[in-house]
This record gives C-alpha cells, sequence and structure tokens, in this order.
C-alpha cells in the first residue's frame, strides 16, 4: 500500500506543508514547518531510490487513476531510473535551498516558503508524470511560483527578469500544447483508437506518424524543452532570470529547472519521434557545441560573479545535450549524471555567492580579492565546488563530461568524432573562467577595506555546503551508486533508438 | 394551438422566471424602499429556477410545437446564466450602495436579461432566438446606463443601444433571407431541409447576416467597436454580467445555428475559423496597451470570444463542449476579474487604473490572491479552468483539422500571459504608494469572489463531470 502510492506521497507531501503555512504566524515556525516538510519529501525519496529495483524493466511505482474519461486521461505516474536520480535531487535542492534562506529571506517570508513548497510539487509532477496532459500541467503549474520567487524576492531587475522568463517560457510549452493535443488526435484515427495522451501507449503510436508530420511534433516538443535546458541561441532569458532570482531562486533554477528540459529530450523527444531527431541530430549537436563554446567565452568576460556562474550553465549543459544526441550508453549515462552533478556544483556556487552577497552587499568579482585570507571556510567550500564545476577528476563533474566526450567520441549516430574533439576545448575554457574567476576573488591581498570585515560561513551555512560536498565527492569517487540505477533505462532508450535507426534505414532500402 | 403539461414542466426555470420578475416588478413599485427586499428576492428567484433546471435536465427533446428546445442543451446554459447573474447580482448590492445606485428596478431587469438569455438558448426556431436576444439585450441597455449621472455610463448605454439595434437589424434581415430560402424559422426544419436548401444563395447570404448580429453580441472582430466602452461606462458589476452571461447566451445561439441547424460543412466554417482567429489576435493585441483594468478586461473578453469561436468553428461534437465547458470556466474567471474591481473601486474612480493595484498584495492579501487566481485562469494556466476550457477548445480544433487556428489560439494566448502577469506584477512585485489607505471590502463581494474562484480551481481539477454533462446535447 506504501509503494503503491509513494510517488503521490513525495509528490504531495510540500503541498501538505504549503497548505498548513498558510495556518501558521510566527516566522520560525513556518520556516521550521517547511524545512521538516522538504526533510519528510527528501526521506520518502531516499526511501524510493532504495526500493527501486534496477533490474526490473520498464516504469515503476506506477500508478494509474482514470481522471477525466473523455479524453482519456489519467493520474499517471511512474519512474525509471533517470527520473528516479533527478527525483532525489529536486527534494535534496529543495531542502537545501530553504535551509539555506533561512536568514537570507526578510520579507514576507511565509509566502515564500509557500511558493518554494509550491515549486517543489511542480518539479516532482513533472519528473513523475507518464501522461502527456498531467505532465503538461506539472510543468506549466511549476511557472508560477517560479514568477513569483523572482519577481517578489530578487535583485533590481526583478520584474523584467521575471516576465521575460515566464513569457519565454510559454511560447515553447504552449506550442509543445498543439503537438501533445495533435499527439492525441492522431491516436484516436487510427483503426481502433482513441484520444489519448498515455505515454506508454504513445511510446509505440507516435514513431508511426508520417515523418512530414513527425519534424512538426519534434520541433515543437524540442523547441519547448530547448528553451528550458536553454540550448543556444534561446538562451537569453538565463543570464536574467538567474542572476535576478534570490538565492534559493537561482538554486532550484539551475538545479532542478533546467534538468526538465534534457529530461524532456530524453523522456519525449527522442522516443517519441525518433526519426525525425535523426534529422535534427546534426543541427543539436551543433547548437550543443556552440553553447559549450559561447557560454565558456561569455563566462570568461563576466563581472559580475553570478551573471558568470549563470552563463557557465549554459556550457555545462551544452554537453549534457551533446551527450544525449550522441545517443550512446555511455554518452547518456554521462549526461543523465551530469544532470545530476550541474545541479549539486552550480546550486553549490549559487549559494556560495548568495551568502558572499549577504555578507558583502556585492556581486562585482572586482569588489573582492583575497577572500581566501578572510573566510577560509567559504573558500574552500568554493574551490570544491569550482572544481567539481570545472571537471577535475576525483570529483563529480569529471566523470559526467568523460563518459559524454567518450560517448560522443565514438557515436555511430554522430558519425564523426569532430564534434566530441571540439567539444573537449569546453573543457579547457571552464577551466579557465573558473580559475581566473576563483583567483581573483580569493587569491593576491585584501586591497579593499570592506572586505576584511567579512564574516566566514555559520555552522548551518557549513551544515549545507557540506551535504553537498559530499555528494560531489561520492560521485566522483564512486559513480557506480547512482550510474547503476539509470544504466537499464538508459540502455533500453538507446536500444530503441538504434531499432529505429535500422528501421529507417531498411525502409529506404 | 394546444398547451399540455409536459411542456410547461419542460420550460419551467422560464415559465417560473418569467413570472417572478413581472411579481417583482409589482413588489419594487409598491414598496417604499424596495432595493434590499428586491435584492434578497431577486437571489431566492435565481436559486429556485437554478433549482427547476435540475429537473429539466434529462427531459431531451422540444416543446411547444417544436418551437423550443428543453432538456440538456438549454438546461446547461440555464445554468450559466444563473450562476452569472446570481454572482452579478451578490457583487451589486455593496457596489451599488458605494455608487449610490442602489434602486430596485437594477434587479428586475437584471432578472429580465437573465430571462431572455434562458429564452436564446432554448430556442428551436429563429423568431425565438430573436425574441430572447431583444428581451436580453434591451435589459442591459437600460442597465449599461444606470449611473444616470456619470457621462460614461450615459454614453455606454447610448452607445450599446445604438450600435446593438443596427447588428439586431442585420440579424432580422438574416433571419427574413433564411426564412425566404427554405421557407421555415425552425431550426429544425431548416436541418431537414438542408439537403434542398443548400444550395441556394439566399441561404448562405442569410446565414452570414445571422452571424454578423451574433458576432456581434459575443464581441467578436470586427464587430467589437462597441466592447470597451460600453464595459467601461457601465457599472462594473453589469460589465462582468454582460461580458458573461449574454456572450454565453449569443453563444447558445451560435450553436444551435451554426453547429446544429446550418451544416457549415461549407466555407462558412472557415469563415468562422477566419473570425476566431482575427478576434484572439486582435482582442490580446489591443489588450496589451490598455492601462485602465475595465477597458483591458473588455478587449480580455473580446479574446476569450475569439477561443470559444474555435468551437464553433470546428463544428464537431468535442467543439460543443468546449464551447459549453468554456462559457462556464468563463464566467467564473471573468466575473472573479470584474468582481474585484467593483469590491475595490470607488465613487472616484480609484482602482480603474491597473497601476492603482500597485502594492495591493501587501494591503489586502487575499483579495490580491484572489484576482491573481483570476488572471492565471485567464491566461489559461493549468491546473485551472481557463486552461481545461482551452484544452478541449484546441482539441476540437485539431480534430477538425484546423490545426492552424490552434497554433494561433496558442501563439495569442502567449500574448495574454503579458497583461494578465501586469495586473500580478503590479499587486505583488510593486511596493504600496505612500499613503494609500485600504478599502472596506463587503462581506458578500468576498463571498462572491471566493465562490467564483472555488469553481475556477474546481472545475479545473474535475472538468470530467462538467464534460459529461455536455454530452448527447441534442
Amino acid at each position: 500500500m506504501f509503494e503503491t502510492h509513494l510517488l503521490s506521497y513525495i509528490i504531495f507531501t510540500p503541498l501538505v506543508g504549503a497548505v498548513l503555512l498558510l495556518l501558521v504566524r510566527n516566522e520560525t515556525i513556518v520556516k521550521s514547518l517547511s524545512i521538516l516538510f522538504a526533510a519528510i519529501t527528501f526521506i520518502l525519496t531516499v526511501v524510493l531510490y532504495l526500493t527501486f529495483d534496477a533490474a526490473k524493466p520498464g516504469f515503476q511505482f506506477v500508478e494509474y487513476v482514470p481522471w477525466i474519461y473523455s479524453l482519456n486521461v489519467a493520474y499517471h505516474l511512474g519512474i525509471d531510473g533517470i527520473s528516479l536520480l533527478l527525483i532525489v535531487l529536486t527534494s535534496f535542492l529543495t531542502l537545501i535551498a530553504l535551509v539555506a534562506s533561512w536568514s537570507s529571506i526578510s520579507k514576507r517570508v511565509k509566502s515564500f516558503n509557500f511558493f518554494v513548497l509550491l515549486l517543489e510539487v511542480g518539479m516532482l509532477g513533472v519528473f513523475c508524470s507518464l501522461d502527456l496532459f498531467l505532465f503538461y500541467i506539472f510543468w506549466e503549474a511549476m511557472l508560477v511560483p517560479m514568477y513569483f520567487i523572482i519577481g517578489i524576492w530578487g535583485h533590481e531587475r526583478r520584474v523584467y527578469a521575471a516576465v521575460k522568463f515566464f513569457i519565454y517560457t510559454m511560447v515553447g510549452s504552449l506550442l509543445m500544447l498543439v503537438a501533445i493535443i495533435w499527439l492525441g488526435y492522431y491516436a484516436s484515427t487510427l483503426p481502433g483508437g482513441t484520444f489519448t495522451t498515455n505515454l506508454v501507449e504513445l511510446y509505440s503510436i507516435a514513431p508511426t506518424i508520417p515523418l512530414g508530420i513527425q519534424t512538426w511534433m519534434f520541433l515543437a516538443f524540442t523547441l519547448s524543452f530547448a528553451i528550458k535546458v536553454p540550448i543556444f541561441p534561446l538562451h537569453t532569458w538565463l543570464p536574467d532570470a538567474h542572476t535576478e532570482a534570490p538565492m534559493a531562486g537561482s538554486v532550484l533554477l539551475a538545479g532542478v529547472l533546467l534538468k526538465m528540459g534534457t529530461y524532456g529530450l530524453l523522456r519525449f523527444s527522442l522516443p517519441l519521434f525518433p526519426e525525425s531527431a535523426f534529422k535534427f541530430l546534426p543541427l543539436m549537436a551543433i547548437l550543443a557545441i556552440v553553447g559549450i563554446i559561447y557560454g565558456a567565452f561569455v563566462s570568461m568576460v563576466q563581472k559580475d560573479l553570478k551573471k558568470l556562474v549563470a552563463y557557465s550553465s549554459v556550457a555545462h549543459l551544452g554537453f549534457v545535450v551533446l551527450g544525449i544526441f550522441a545517443i550512446t550508453v555511455e554518452s547518456i549515462q554521462g549526461s543523465v549524471i551530469q544532470m545530476v552533478n550541474h545541479g549539486l556544483t552550480t546550486g553549490a556556487l549559487f549559494l556560495l555567492v548568495g551568502m558572499l552577497y549577504e555578507k558583502r552587499h556585492t556581486r562585482l568579482i572586482s569588489d573582492f580579492g583575497g577572500l581566501a585570507r578572510v573566510t577560509p571556510f567559504l573558500a574552500t567550500f568554493f574551490m570544491i565546488a569550482m572544481l567539481g564545476s570545472v571537471g577535475l577528476p576525483g570529483l563529480n563533474g569529471f566523470v559526467g563530461e568523460f563518459l559524454i566526450l567518450v560517448g560522443a567520441f565514438k557515436s555511430d549516430f554522430l558519425g564523426t568524432p569532430a564534434y566530441a574533439i571540439v567539444a573537449t576545448s569546453g573543457v579547457i575554457f571552464a577551466a579557465v573562467y573558473l580559475l581566473w574567476m576563483y583567483q581573483r576573488v580569493f587569491f593576491k591581498t585584501v586591497d579593499k577595506p570592506e572586505n576584511e570585515k567579512i564574516k566566514d560561513l555559520n555552522v548551518r551555512e557549513i551544515a549545507v555546503l557540506a551535504a553537498i560536498v559530499v555528494f560531489v565527492v561520492w560521485i566522483g569517487v564512486h559513480p557506480i551508486t547512482f550510474l547503476s540505477k539509470s544504466e537499464p533505462a538508459v540502455k533500453a532508450l538507446v536500444d530503441t533508438m538504434v531499432k529505429a535507426k535500422v528501421g529507417a534505414l531498411g525502409a529506404l532500402r | 394551438m394546444s398547451f399540455n403539461y409536459n411542456d410547461m414542466i419542460a420550460v419551467s426555470p422560464i415559465l417560473f422566471l418569467s413570472a417572478y420578475s413581472l411579481l417583482l416588478l409589482i413588489v419594487d413599485a409598491s414598496l417604499k424602499r424596495p432595493a434590499n427586499i428586491c435584492y434578497w428576492l431577486t437571489l431566492v428567484g435565481l436559486v429556485v429556477s437554478g433549482f427547476l433546471t435540475v429537473f429539466t435536465y434529462n427531459a431531451s427533446g422540444n416543446a411547444f410545437n417544436g418551437m423550443v428546445f428543453t432538456g440538456r442543451f438549454p438546461a446547461f446554459f440555464e445554468i450559466v446564466f444563473v450562476l452569472s447573474a446570481a454572482l452579478s447580482v451578490l457583487l451589486s448590492k455593496p457596489y451599488l450602495e458605494k455608487e449610490r445606485i442602489n434602486f430596485g428596478e437594477y434587479y428586475t431587469l437584471l432578472l429580465f436579461a437573465t430571462l431572455g438569455m434562458m429564452i436564446m438558448a432554448s430556442a428551436r426556431d429563429l423568431m425565438v432566438l430573436f425574441l430572447g436576444l431583444e428581451l436580453m439585450s434591451i435589459s442591459l441597455y437600460v442597465l449599461a446606463g444606470f449611473v444616470r449621472r456619470d457621462a460614461k455610463s450615459n454614453e455606454a448605454s447610448l452607445k450599446y443601444f445604438l450600435l446593438g439595434a443596427f447588428a439586431t437589424g442585420f440579424l432580422l434581415y438574416g433571419i427574413a433571407l433564411v426564412y425566404g430560402a427554405s421557407g421555415t424559422t425552425n431550426l429544425s426544419v431548416i436541418l431537414e431541409r438542408f439537403s434542398v436548401t443548400q444550395n441556394d444563395p439566399l441561404l448562405w447570404i442569410g446565414a452570414a447576416l445571422i452571424l454578423v448580429g451574433l458576432s456581434f453580441k459575443i464581441s467578436a472582430v470586427p464587430f467589437h467597436m462597441w466592447v470597451p466602452d460600453v464595459y467601461e461606462g457601465s457599472p462594473t458589476t453589469i460589465s462582468g454580467f454582460m461580458s458573461t452571461g449574454s456572450k454565453a447566451a449569443a453563444f447558445a445561439a451560435l450553436v444551435l445555428v451554426f453547429s446544429y441547424s446550418v451544416h457549415p460543412s461549407w466555407q462558412l466554417q472557415l469563415v468562422i475559423a477566419y473570425l476566431a482567429a482575427f478576434t484572439m489576435v486582435i482582442g490580446n493585441l489591443i489588450a496589451l496597451v490598455q492601462t485602465n483594468i475595465k477597458r483591458m478586461l473588455a478587449y480580455s473578453s473580446i479574446a476569450h470570444a475569439g477561443y470559444a469561436l474555435v468551437g464553433i468553428a470546428a463544428a464537431n461534437s468535442l467543439g460543443r463542449t468546449g464551447v459549453l465547458y468554456y462559457m462556464l470556466a468563463y464566467t467564473f474567471m471573468q466575473i472573479g476579474a470584474f468582481g474585484v474591481v467593483s469590491v475595490l473601486e470607488n465613487k472616484e474612480g480609484k482602482y480603474l487604473q491597473i497601476s492603482d493595484y500597485e502594492g495591493l498584495a501587501n494591503k489586502h492579501p487575499v483579495i490580491a490572491a484572489l484576482m491573481a487566481l483570476f488572471m492565471f485562469s485567464l491566461a489559461g494556466l493549468p491546473p485551472l479552468a481557463g486552461f481545461f476550457g482551452k484544452y478541449y477548445l484546441f482539441a476540437s480544433a485539431v480534430s477538425a483539422q484546423m490545426t492552424w487556428l490552434a497554433v494561433v489560439g496558442v501563439l495569442a494566448s502567449v500574448v495574454s500571459v503579458y497583461f494578465y502577469l501586469n495586473v500580478v506584477v503590479s499587486m505583488y512585485f510593486k511596493e504600496l504608494p505612500e499613503g494609500s489607505t485600504s478599502v472596506a471590502i463587503s462581506k458578500l463581494g468576498a463571498t462572491a469572489l471566493i465562490i467564483a474562484a472555488a469553481a475556477v480551481i474546481e472545475l479545473g481539477l474535475t472538468p470530467g463531470y462538467v464534460v459529461a454533462l455536455t454530452e448527447r446535447l441534442f
């Protein structure tokens, strides 16, 4: 009984927490209560992780309750190894973000915690949905809390950033909605078919769509995901939203929201429309590489720490997209683990930048210098997160990038190692901009009197960062703990794609 | 001609409301201070006729020698009208007291307008349709000008009347031509003779003129010019009532004429599709630049007529369900939005500009949250009622091979997000201006808003029940 509804418990625990918050007045109780519910959710996802059986094929923990009969819509949940990792990441980062914002949010504390918990509901729902209608609802519903988080608690240009974020995402997702409807309609035109948005059914139906229309479907879905990832040149909302959002907002944006785009590519774009995916594969790979290089170069010239971290996301997500479209077991495994890695390291970097901002009220790199002496703890954690992001062997980023590049190098789908070779340069650029930034902020002498008085991390902040660092090192040293969970799902996906490729070639002959 | 008992039962909500309204007219005339009594009596009347509707729900068929439809279709719309009227009435009392126009005839006129809408939705004959339309329109002309001393209200009334009379002329001319082509004004007979008359240009000219007349009432582009001025000038509660009730009534008529009777397997379907596309795009684009919230809601109501027209253009059962569902969902969210304005605004015109809403969330958190909910629902965000309505309407377009129309619709929705968010931005992201005072929120008004908000959420979460009510209509 517990296990059959575990996913529902996970998704709706934060909602219960959010509703309970409305009844409480005291700010300390509000904060504790929301942390409590985020913690319960996290514990539930750990239980989920431990009970998940990687050996079993297909979706697990499936729940199916018919919802809207006339359109055949169901409350249909289920996870595989890929969504499992992202669910745990989501609940972990939400908890971290809430604890980290204990003292940084001073106005409308209740609303803030309310929206963060609501956001968690949406994020978890997206990763669990096996019905396109349900998926779309979570996907869109999540926009609203994020919009408020950026718009109310953000920095100077928050309104602009919030509206831009909202409208950008909406353009993509509404076109996806038309594609979803069209898929349902297509299913109803087949002999004996009914209107359906059931993903499991559509997996066998959608690839049979004539290529001309399938291409449009693929584009509609992929546009929506590409905006979310974001893939160059659709990334322009990202620096604004990340920079203007409050600390917790940036952490969840970078940590989880961006992953929804790459998750969508893996869950929908590739397996639903394999043939069209092959058609656009070179383009997507090139855009991914452009993102890697472009993101790195733009990061290099940033004066604002938060903007630098934001642009570095464009580069990192470029790797993930490259891995996805290389369609080998290694590269997609690398992409999956890199999604988690990026959530951890970039999340940690946003936290650190946020903490620094709280203490010094500036984010300009030129305002700092020599902080290693003043704030040794902060400098250490910053170093670990930064090196994880660079891809230093022994830390998490290396594992992901290595797998992606190996996979891309030998990928039959890409057909040439050229993509991997060019992408490798991105690793070097990442080292350049991150190390250079670190040097300017933390090394040399303290030449500004304001910096002398910066307080080092307190116990709460250290605990939050240490929790992240545990995973940064764990994935770096022993990634198999996590990779083994997602491997069967990735293998199945690659098998599907290979079969589709063979089928497509067969049809040509 | 003979009357029988079953016919009476089948149209009992209409019969009851006719008698009741006339009675109310006498009560109003014979009392010294009738406003409060009329208010409660009106609510009672609406509840009773809504209750009667439930009994007629499964008596699908026709009555009075085929002059009116009975059963599901009219009953569904009657519920929409009753809800629209009841919510407006609930919001009206505090509003009218604030504006010092609390007179009994307001409520009587509102009941007569509701009655007209009910007659429209059960019309099986074009003459009955016309009768209902006139009863509704004339009552609304008066209500639009109810703030007697206000120049804008007078302008609204006059404009609505002149343009409305003109549109009615088109409608009547269209009815005459259709009669000329098919020899009848009965919609079912027109349907029967369709195979014979469908090549007669008179039928199509007539149908086009009827479309023009009804497009005026639903405020489709390019027949929308009156809407912003009328909605701005009318008492806010009446703007809410007009933009939901009378729009729903005109959509009922559109479904009856163009989705049921005159079979649109012909270019007319494409004409309606273009009408829908223009209405969605232009309504949303012009709404972008509005600074007055009533005008913004007026243009948004134009755009929403466009969305619902998609269902008429699709002319399939999904489309009909979509229109019906959307009218119900739209009634709640639109009356909710106008209701928030009516609750807040005062005689000096405060809270009529969107900029007046700055920092509202600090001052009136509950009202701001309700307004945000209505805005998100109007923008079509899941899991609210507005989203599911759009989903159904766009699904009908896709299954009628008009995917382009669905694409136009979603792109127009993206535009709409901007101006709906603008209100939310003002309420939540802007600071409270210095020296602003809070408004006394009436309990009745707040009750109506909370009912509407609950319905917006509920309809979005469990749309299946309403959808089930809209199947097997005729």
